[in-house]
């Protein structure tokens, strides 16, 4: 741990807390530092040799080594305070939920890594096997993986007509009406059901093939054979309709607090200079509300790229895989053949397809934002 | 959320016809909506008391076009007949159930507490990690926000295998505990930075410690944003499938779980699967719709300047 300084509103007696601390204080916390470091490796190695049969001495599960690293940011804590006193106590603010992370995250993601790497069926006895790129190999001649990854593309920029119908909304409840609060809560309401609930109570019971109220109405409206989920483009536009309907209150309500924040003299003033209301939407509102847009957008994207609950339950990546998104097709390549080093390689590429996407999609969004204001 | 009046400005009347046409198109919209809205949460709610002819005609209105009966609860066992009698299914839904809640409320809790530690320390100190600077470590924490779970889950279900955690709601605590620290810090760090220095310092000069100083003094005064971070932590953690479905079999099953296993398995029963529907959704939608202020709260952190 480097050195600590404080912030520009100098805190009092800092800077000499450090030199108080009593030298049997330090060499207290020293030990204890030493002997959790040394407690967490002895545990690591002996698993290691017990997992690899060179040794005999050793635990059925890793856990141990859990609550040794458990034990180990502990003392790594207790080392902090004892040592650096004032400034210790201020890293103990940022310790737990960083050591927190980088166990339940670079440590699997690393892992992850490795596992892409191998041929390893859960199922079977046989354990893994080290293939190097086979798995990437076999990717790149997936076609539903291909298709997945298409779909993803699809799914993303229907994004884009959702935050139009959440604009409408936000601007509705922006309006002058009465029991704003009342239509608040219930265009917020989609957003609290589970979407697996959503899948049944939509998917599987509003849009269902033979009494569906949804395929009533169809029926009613001249669509003769209201099957959603059987053409495969009519099923795509199906799941981002559910997808949809559990999103839309997110945007909805950034973007509604967005034009509460909008002072309201400006769109006086263009009222009173002759706008009509057209103009006024296009040139003052919207270019105002670009960077609340452009947050509420990216952040809907983000949890877009992650859709998969919907997709699984409903159709289950159909008809013949042409809804999958790339998590669905993952879960049920895992399901099926319980191959964890394919499924592993497939989420890797789309992790680095996604860190290169999104990291382009922020520049692109703070250049844009700057260019029209 | 600011509260407006209803009142009409001078502007905003331009002649009476094209006022009334307005005022019939935006209420309009906002009933059509609300109908989109609430439609598929009425029907569920129908069907749980609906008979098997009932669902096939399509039958909407209780008392009018159908009779309602208890069918729906009373094979989930929460029915006002059954519920004193033994229910193997009543006693597996109550299991789910309090995995839900157990994991849910235990990984929202663990979640704000080292997530507003976190935010606390990055909004008032300046820390030096290696040549990580605040700007870095908030960074890390927010980015882990487009790791989708798919990434995770596999190396996950590999390693819980081999620390015993396959199945146990420990497991999923962790996992959604991680799922729910970015936008924790993010809520967090929002509310911190709404708080003025001064209080702190004032504090520490009646001989508070640093960490005397947030309990008693920073604590209280963030405590809304922490009932919103905590909302929203529970929205996503009780509503999660992902991670449940991969990671859980027999133990630590939640109820999205069994609300996805049930479509699966036997054919559609219309009427209990509507009831178990309704189960599913009903408790966040009480709470969302009683603290609906501090969802909406939670959700606007950050993004309005």
């Amino acid at each position: 741990m480097a050195e600590q300084t404080s912030t520009a509103n100098a805190w009092p007696a800092n800077s000499a807390a450090t030199d108080l601390i009593p030298p049997g204080r330090k060499r207290l916390g020293w030990a204890l530092m030493i002997a959790a470091t040394l407690v967490l490796l002895a545990t690591i190695v002996m698993q290691i040799l017990y997992k690899t049969e060179v040794d005999t001495i050793g635990f059925y599960t890793w856990r141990p080594v859990v609550y040794a690293y458990v034990l180990w940011g502990v003392a790594l804590g207790a080392w902090q305070v004892l040592t650096r006193g004032e400034d210790g106590q201020r890293a103990l603010f940022l310790l737990p939920a960083l050591l927190f992370t980088v166990a339940m995250v670079i440590f699997p993601t690393l892992f992850g890594f490795y596992i892409a790497l191998t041929d390893w069926n859960l199922s079977s006895f046989a354990g893994r096997r080290f293939n190097g790129l086979d798995n990437f190999w076999q990717m790149l001649a997936d076609p539903y993986y291909r298709n997945a990854l298409f779909n993803m593309v699809l799914y993303v920029l229907a994004v884009l007509v959702e935050y139009v119908i959440a604009f409408g909304l936000a601007l509705l409840l922006n309006a002058q009406i009465r029991a704003r609060k009342f239509f608040r809560v219930v265009f917020l309401l989609p957003l609290m059901l589970s979407p697996v609930a959503v899948s049944w109570m939509v998917g599987k019971s509003l849009m269902e093939y033979r009494f569906g109220p949804a395929s009533t109405l169809a029926r009613h409206l001249g669509w003769d054979n209201p099957a959603f989920f059987s053409d495969p483009i009519i099923a795509r536009i199906s799941i981002m309709v559910l997808d949809a309907w559990t999103f839309i209150p997110f945007m909805m309500i950034m973007l509604l607090a967005g034009l509460q924040a909008m002072s309201r003299e400006v769109i006086e003033a263009a009222r009173v200079d002759g706008a009509t209301t057209w103009q006024t939407f296009w040139q003052v509102t919207f270019p105002l509300m670009l960077p609340v847009s452009v947050t509420a957008v990216i952040l809907r994207i983000i949890f877009k790229l992650k859709l998969a609950d919907i997709i699984i339950t409903v159709t289950s990546g159909g008809p013949g895989g042409a809804t999958d998104s790339v998590s669905s097709f993952i879960y049920r390549e895992y399901r099926d053949r319980s191959n964890v080093g394919y499924g592993t390689m497939l989420a890797m590429v789309y992790l680095i397809i996604i860190v290169v996407f999104v990291t382009w999609l922020l520049k692109l969004a703070s250049r844009f934002v700057r260019n029209v204001n | 959320m600011s509260v407006q009046t209803t009142e009409y400005t001078v502007s905003d009347i331009r002649s009476p016809a094209a006022f009334l046409a307005s005022r019939v198109f935006i209420y309009g919209a906002l009933v059509f909506w609300s109908f989109i809205c609430l439609f598929p949460i009425y029907w569920t709610i129908t069907t749980s008391f609906k008979s098997a002819v009932d669902v096939t005609q399509g039958h909407l209105i209780p008392f009018v076009d159908f009779r309602p009966d208890w069918k729906g609860w009373r094979s989930l066992g929460l029915s006002p007949d059954s519920i004193f009698q033994t229910s193997t299914v009543r006693d597996e839904f109550l299991k789910r159930f309090m995995n839900s809640v157990i994991t849910s409320v235990g990984a929202s809790s663990l979640a704000i507490i080292i997530g507003s530690l976190a935010a606390y320390g990055l909004t008032r100190y300046r820390y030096k990690f290696a040549w990580f600077k605040n700007e870095d470590i908030s960074f890390f924490f927010l980015s882990q926000l487009i790791l989708p779970p798919v990434v995770l889950a596999l190396p996950f279900l590999v390693l819980y295998r081999e620390v015993a955690l396959l199945d146990t709601r420990i497991g999923l605590v962790l996992l959604y505990t991680l799922m729910v620290l970015p936008i924790v810090i993010w809520i967090m760090r929002d509310q911190f930075n709404s708080i003025p220095v001064e209080l702190e310092e004032a504090a520490l000069v009646d001989g508070l410690s640093i960490w005397g100083a947030f309990f008693r003094i920073v604590m209280p005064i963030a405590l809304p944003g922490m009932v919103a971070a905590f909302i929203l932590a529970m929205v996503l953690c009780w509503n999660e499938y992902f991670f449940a479905a991969l990671l859980t079999s027999t133990d630590a099953k939640t109820i999205p779980v069994m609300v996805a296993s049930q479509t699966g398995s036997q054919g559609i029963n219309w009427w209990s699967m509507a009831a178990l529907a309704t189960a599913a959704i009903a408790p966040l939608a009480i709470i969302g719709i009683a603290l609906e202020r501090y969802l909406i709260m939670g959700m606007t952190a950050g993004s309005v300047k």
